[in-house]
C-alpha cells in the first residue's frame, strides 16, 4: 500500500505531465505579473516607481518570514540578514569593483545565507517567543557590530555608486526604472519559487510541523531539518532584499539591522498572512504607502496610522489580506 | 516457526520506584495480531514506547529483523518500517483529513522530501483517498482534523500510521475514547483496513471482548512482567490473568 501504483496512467495525467503543466502555469503567471509590473513602473511617476522598488525589496524579506510562519515561528531579527545582504552588496561594489545589479543581489542573498546557516541548527530547537527573541538578539548583535566597525562607516554607514546591468551603464533618466525592473523581477521569481515550495511535499510537512511535531517525527519526517531549512531560505530572501534595496537607495547604514526594521518586516508578514505570496508584496506596498503619506502629511505619527491599520486587519482579516482572494486548497 | 520480526531481549525500565519493564523477552512473528493486556501501569505502553524509540530501556536490546534499533531515534525507527498510532490521536488539527494523509505520504516518499514535487499530486491523492475509503473516512476528506468525532480521529490517526506500509504497526489503545457501541464497527473497519497479511500488528487493549475477537496472540502484563503469553483463549483463562488483569479472581 505504500508503493506507488504501477498501473499506467493515460497520457497527460502522468505525474510528470502534471508537473510540467504546473510549471508552465507558474511561468505564465510570473511572466504576466512581471509584464504588468513593468507597465506600471514605466507609467508611474518617479517617486511611485521608487516606492514600489522599496516595497518589492522589503517584501522579499517578509516573504522569508512568511515561510517561517508556515512552520509556526516568527523571526524578529530579519534585519540581520537584510543588513548582511545590503552590506555584502555594497562592499563588493566598493572594494571589489563588481557592479552588476543582478550579481550583487545574488551575492547579498548568498552572503546572508552563509551568515545565517551556522545558527540554523541552534534556532531549529526553539519555538515561539524563544525563537523570536534569539533572532532578535542576533540582529541586535549585528547592529552593535556595524555601529562600532569604523571600516564599515560606523553609525553613518557609507554610500554605494550606481550599479550596472549586464555590462551596460544605467542612464540618469532610466536608472530608477531599471532598478525597479530588476527588483520586481527578483520579487516575481522568488514569489513563484516560494509558491512551488509551499505546495511541495516539504511545504506541506512545514504546515504539519506547526500543527503537530510529534506526529511528523513519528511519520519519519525531521522537524528540526524543516525548521533549519526554512530559516536558511528566509535568510537568502532577506539578503536578496537587502542588496536590492541598497542598490536603489545608494546608501547603507546599521539601522538596516535595527529592531524596528525587523519589526516592519514582521508587520508586513502578519498583514499578508501565510496563504498567499502575492499578499506579501501587496502588504509591503501598503506599508510603504502608509509610511510615505503619513510622514509627509502627519509627521511623527505614521506609526500611529500603521498601528491602527494593523489593528483593523487583525480584527477583520485574522488570516491576513491574502485571505481576501486566496483559499488554501482543501 | 519463521525468524522473528522483532525481538526484545531483557528489557528493563524503571520510573523511580515503579518497575515498568522487568527483564522482558518478546518475539513477534510476521503476520501476528498481538494484543497487550494488563491493568494501568503494568507496562504495556512502556513496551510500545521502547519499541518506537520514545523511551530508551535502562537495559536490554530490541532487534528488528536482527538489527539493533534500541538506540535509534523514533524517526529512524519509523523509516525502518515501524509505525504507531497514539492513545490520544495525534493529528494536524488545522489541516484537512486528506492533507493529514498527504503529510504522512510526503514523509515516507521513497525519493525523500522535495522542494518542488507537489504534495497534492494526482497519484498521491489517489493513494491517500483509497486508504481513506478503506477506513470509511472518505466522506470526511475535506473536514479539518480537529472537527472529527473521537472514533474517526482514532481511525485517521491509524490510517496515517498505516500509510507508510509498515511491517510492524503498534496501536496504543485503538478503542479507548470510542463509544461502546462503536467499538466493534471501528475494529472491523480497522482490521478490514489492515488487509495486508504480511503486516504484524501489536495493539494495547483493555476490552477483553475486542482482544478475544481480533487478536491471534495475547501478552498479559503485571508490574512490568509478562504473566501470560499465547493464544487468546488459554491466555485469558489463566489464573494470573484472571487475577491481575480482568479481576475475575480476587488478588491476594
Amino acid at each position: 500500500m505504500g508503493t506507488p501504483s504501477s498501473v499506467p496512467l493515460p497520457a497527460g495525467t502522468t505525474p510528470r505531465g502534471r508537473l510540467a503543466g504546473a510549471g508552465l502555469r507558474h511561468t505564465a503567471v510570473a511572466l504576466g505579473a512581471f509584464a504588468l509590473l513593468a507597465v506600471v513602473g514605466s507609467l508611474a511617476p518617479k517617486w511611485l516607481t521608487f516606492l514600489l522598488t522599496m516595497a518589492a525589496g522589503n517584501g522579499l524579506v517578509s516573504l522569508g518570514i512568511v515561510g517561517l510562519m508556515r512552520g509556526g515561528v516568527v523571526s524578529f531579527g530579519q534585519g540581520m540578514v537584510f543588513a548582511v545582504g545590503g552590506y555584502a552588496a555594497a562592499l563588493i561594489y566598493n572594494k571589489l569593483g563588481f557592479t552588476d545589479a543582478i550579481g550583487l543581489a545574488l551575492a547579498g542573498g548568498v552572503a546572508a545565507l552563509l551568515i545565517a546557516a551556522p545558527f540554523a541548527p541552534l534556532l531549529s530547537r526553539y519555538r515561539g517567543i524563544f525563537f523570536a527573541m534569539l533572532t532578535l538578539a542576533l540582529s541586535m548583535v549585528t547592529y552593535g557590530l556595524l555601529m562600532k566597525l569604523d571600516t564599515l562607516g560606523g553609525s553613518d554607514g557609507f554610500n554605494v555608486g550606481r550599479p550596472t546591468l549586464l555590462g551596460m551603464k544605467l542612464p540618469d533618466d532610466k536608472v530608477g526604472l531599471i532598478l525597479f525592473l530588476v527588483t520586481a523581477g527578483f520579487a516575481v521569481v522568488m514569489a513563484t519559487l516560494a509558491r512551488v515550495y509551499f505546495d511541495s511535499t516539504r511545504g506541506l510537512v512545514t504546515l504539519a510541523v506547526r500543527e503537530n511535531e510529534l506526529r511528523v517525527e513519528y511519520l519519519g519526517g525531521s522537524v528540526r531539518q524543516a525548521m533549519a531549512i526554512n530559516f536558511v531560505l528566509a535568510a537568502f530572501c532577506g539578503g536578496l532584499g537587502g542588496a536590492l534595496v541598497v542598490l536603489s537607495l545608494g546608501h547603507i547604514e546599521p539601522t538596516f539591522s535595527f529592531w524596528t526594521t525587523s519589526g516592519e518586516f514582521v508587520f508586513v508578514a502578519i498583514l499578508a498572512g501565510w496563504h498567499s505570496v502575492v499578499a506579501v508584496f501587496v502588504a509591503s506596498t501598503v506599508l510603504e504607502v502608509v509610511r510615505s503619506f503619513s510622514s509627509s502629511y502627519f509627521p511623527n505619527t505614521w506609526q500611529l496610522a500603521l498601528g491602527v491599520f494593523l489593528l483593523l486587519v487583525i480584527r477583520f482579516l485574522p488570516k491576513g489580506i491574502g485571505s481576501l482572494w486566496h483559499r488554501e486548497k482543501r | 516457526m519463521s525468524a522473528p520480526l522483532l525481538e526484545a531481549r531483557g528489557l528493563n525500565k524503571r520510573f523511580g520506584a515503579v518497575v515498568a519493564a522487568a527483564d522482558l523477552q518478546v518475539d513477534l512473528v510476521t503476520g501476528e495480531r498481538v494484543s497487550l493486556v494488563g491493568s494501568n501501569g503494568a507496562g504495556k505502553t512502556t513496551l510500545v514506547n521502547m519499541i518506537t524509540g520514545y523511551l530508551k530501556p535502562d537495559a536490554g536490546r530490541i532487534l528488528l529483523e536482527g538489527r539493533d534499533i534500541t538506540k535509534l531515534a523514533p524517526r529512524a525507527i519509523t523509516r525502518l518500517g515501524v509505525a504507531r498510532s497514539f492513545q490520544i490521536p495525534q493529528l494536524c488539527g488545522d489541516l484537512t483529513v486528506l492533507d493529514n494523509m498527504l503529510v504522512a505520504d510526503a514523509c515516507h516518499d521513497a525519493d525523500g522530501l522535495s522542494f518542488w514535487k507537489p504534495a497534492r499530486r494526482a497519484a498521491t491523492v489517489e493513494r491517500a483517498e483509497a486508504l481513506l475509503e478503506r477506513f470509511r473516512l472518505h466522506e470526511h476528506r475535506e473536514r479539518r482534523g480537529a472537527e472529527l468525532p473521537g472514533g474517526l480521529r482514532k481511525l485517521l490517526d491509524i490510517a496515517m500510521a498505516l500509510s507508510a506500509g509498515p511491517r510492524l504497526l503498534l496501536l496504543d489503545e485503538p478503542t479507548s475514547g470510542v463509544a461502546a457501541e462503536e467499538k466493534f464497527p471501528m475494529m472491523d473497519t480497522l482490521m478490514g483496513g489492515l488487509a495486508d497479511a504480511a503486516m504484524t500488528v501489536l495493539f494495547v487493549e483493555h476490552d477483553m471482548e475486542i482482544v478475544e475477537r481480533y487478536a491471534s496472540r495475547v501478552i498479559a502484563f503485571y508490574a512490568g512482567r509478562i504473566i501470560a503469553d499465547g493464544a487468546p483463549g488459554p491466555a485469558l483463562a489463566s489464573d494470573d490473568v484472571r487475577r491481575y488483569v480482568t479481576g475475575e479472581l480476587l488478588a491476594e
